[in-house]
């Protein structure tokens, strides 16, 4: 447990620590020289110690590290060079260029825009990172109307590891993870240098190259069944130059020939979703195209007594049989049916 | 937000936004950067007590305060806002690109000359979301369906009621219906509208692809003021504990309906059968279903939905023995 005291003091050393980054990026952003650490912290509240305690300037150094780490986390490069020839100790820096966002001027219906963009992650992932980034855009001036809308708006849902792929796209590392396929009974390890994320027909898949199977593999993100790891150093592997992502998974689901025809007979004033497939349709027989003859005779099927299939033969035999396996399915239900006692219970 | 990085970004982003709004009300600088007025009066006194080295009066930020509005009198240095990180980017980029790609958006000019803007000020970071690519709409319907969700855009900005014809998939019917257009989604690869629905009395979200006629009408669209857009969050079908639990053992071959559809439970058996629970929007909907899963799919429960099963199966069956 911790105490009330124990909270207030955690409190109070994060409050600390952000004055010190705070001060840490202005001196360094108001430096023309490199200063070392050993400058800084005399520079710097919050860095004060006996250099020559070993103890104090270990402590130091950990401090210090830990405080470039999180700049770094920020996007914000500390430039590194000599302070001067006789010493060897590097010296730190941040140049301008680097810390501020170029000068950027939005219309205003550019601007609106960019809120309703923003505004698409909300109940996705990366809704901080969109928040965050635009008021940055605040920052810089542009004042962004917060209720814009344009009428249409897609909402976007992203899964778990999104974020995670994208790092890892982004540092061209390898990946790991468990991914399983329902009609698989394991889920498997699959290792992957992902190239990017595509979202289709809104779903979101990774492209890359499949380590295992040495070739080029998409994964749905929602059947990853873990955490993706990182494996393998950053920057291992190049993904090829302008690779189509939406080819690769799109190749899957390319249309398919509908080179069957077939003629059926329709309750009257019933089964609406055949009429609107229909091909051409007279009183109340359809003629529909189809591709795969079982896969057809299922989709009928769930329109049940109101389509009879009359023609071709072979549909209209699948048709009896799925219609007889439903029936063996329920012997139960089929027996109460047919014996008019059963059927009062 | 809350991590001491997050904290920090926005403590330095926080100097050049005051900077550009001179005597800004601090009620409405927490609206725009999303924390309550409480933790911006504690950003601005944290602030207040950082500066430039020496850390004298003339080297610490400095703000006036007057009343509830505030303004930066000195800034250390920090006039401008932080460059994008790359999530920042990605985020804006891919959302951006999102939109550009959402067919029937009007404005779309805005959108794209946005996005150049953001992918310049971006720079090098903006990589990573070339690496992201997003295709809304199933291709082979998308002029027509551009087509409609541009009439349907028009209905909602000049706010005209709609006679739609459209097809219910569930009971298998198609029926005509005035609705009230709040609003067009792109959501799970689909095109919506949202509307208040005159017969059914509520807000419905009707798929563009099942309309089969789109008649605007010559009357103001009238959503009565209580009309809530669906909160989607939780996605478009959100299931209700009062709709119908159906139970199915499934082998293999219709393990896919777990993908496609909310499920309850999933028990996976030693024989490699799966039992799944659902809600179903009704059970003539449910039979469809089992009905076209055929042979892969039995029913466990309810009762009602064997029963429906069985008795359309029979009566299919009649018609082909001649019966």
């Amino acid at each position: 447990m911790t105490s009330d005291a124990e909270w207030a003091s955690v409190l109070g050393v994060s409050r600390s620590r952000t004055e010190r980054l705070v001060n840490l990026v202005i001196c360094l952003l108001s430096t023309r020289r490199y200063l070392t650490a050993a400058q800084i912290a005399e520079i710097v509240p919050g860095y004060e110690h006996d250099p020559a305690d070993p103890r104090q300037h270990e402590a130091f150094q950990r401090k210090f590290e830990r405080d470039k780490a999180a700049l770094r986390e920020l996007g914000l490069p500390l430039e590194t060079g000599s302070v001067s020839a006789f010493d060897p100790e590097p010296g730190y820096r941040i140049a301008r260029r680097d810390y501020a966002l170029p000068e950027i001027l939005l219309e205003p219906d550019e601007a609106a825009a960019v809120g309703i963009a923003a505004r698409l992650w909300r109940h996705a992932g990366l809704a901080a990172a969109a928040s965050s980034g635009l008021f940055k855009l605040r920052a810089a001036g542009i004042d962004v109307d917060p209720h814009a809308s344009l009428g249409v708006e897609p909402v976007v849902t992203v899964d778990p590891e999104f974020t995670s792929l994208t790092t890892a796209i982004r540092n061209r590392q390898a990946v790991s993870f468990e991914y399983r396929v329902p009609s698989r009974d394991h889920a498997t390890t699959r290792r992957l240098q992902p190239w990017g994320v595509v979202c289709w027909r809104g779903r979101w898949y990774v492209v890359g190259h499949d380590l295992d199977r040495e070739a080029v593999r998409c994964f749905r993100i929602s059947r990853m069944t873990g955490p993706v790891r990182p494996i393998g150093k950053p920057g291992s592997y190049t993904p090829p130059e302008g690779v189509d992502l939406i080819g690769h998974v799109a190749r899957f689901s390319e249309p398919v020939e509908h080179s069957g025809r077939a003629t059926v007979r329709l309750r009257s004033g019933r089964g609406a979703g055949i009429r609107r497939w229909a091909e051409q349709i007279t009183g109340d027989v359809a003629v529909l195209r189809y591709s795969d003859t079982e896969d057809f005779a299922r989709w009928l099927l769930g329109y049940g007594a109101d389509v009879e299939v009359l023609d071709p033969p072979e549909l209209r035999q699948t048709m009896i049989r799925l219609l007889e396996e439903t029936l063996q399915r329920y012997p139960a239900a089929v027996d109460t049916a047919l014996t008019p006692a059963g059927a009062a219970q | 937000m809350s991590t001491p990085a997050g904290r920090l970004s926005r403590l330095l982003n926080l100097v050049p936004y005051l900077l550009a709004r001179p005597g800004i009300k601090i009620a409405d600088a927490a609206a725009d950067l999303g924390v309550t007025e409480r933790q911006l009066r504690d950003d601005l006194n944290l602030l207040w007590v950082c500066g430039l080295p020496g850390y004298g009066p003339g080297d610490l930020i400095d703000m006036s305060f007057d009343g509830d509005s505030v303004t930066v009198t000195y800034d250390a240095g920090i006039n401008r806002p932080l460059r994008l990180t790359a999530d920042e980017a990605l985020a804006l980029i891919v959302a951006l690109r999102l939109l550009v790609n959402t067919p029937g958006l009007p404005k779309r000019d805005a959108v794209e000359r946005a996005l150049a803007r953001i992918e310049a000020a971006a720079g090098d970071v903006a990589n990573t979301a070339d690496n992201i690519a997003v295709q809304l709409p199933v291709p082979e319907v998308e002029s027509t369906e551009a087509e409609k969700v541009a009439l349907l855009r028009a209905a909602v900005e000049r706010q005209r009621a709609l006679r739609l014809v459209y097809y219910t998939a569930g009971r298998d019917e198609t029926t005509e219906r005035v609705v009230d257009p709040m609003r067009v989604l792109f959501a799970a690869g689909w095109a919506y509208l949202e509307a208040w629905c005159r017969r059914a009395r509520a807000v419905r979200l009707f798929r563009v692809d099942r309309m089969d006629t789109i008649t605007e009408l010559d009357e103001p669209a009238a959503p009565p003021p209580d009309a809530q857009p669906t909160d989607l969050a939780a996605g478009i079908f959100r299931p209700t504990p009062d709709l119908p639990l159906i139970t199915l053992r499934v082998t293999r071959e219709a393990r896919w309906i777990v993908e496609y559809y909310p499920c309850e439970q999933v028990i996976e058996e030693p024989d490699g059968t799966w039992l799944v629970s659902l809600r179903a929007s009704d059970l003539s909907w449910a039979r469809r279903l089992v009905l076209r899963l055929t042979p892969h799919a039995t029913v466990l429960a309810p009762r009602e939905l064997i029963e429906a099963v069985t008795e359309e199966a029979r009566a299919a069956l009649a018609a082909y023995r001649g019966v």
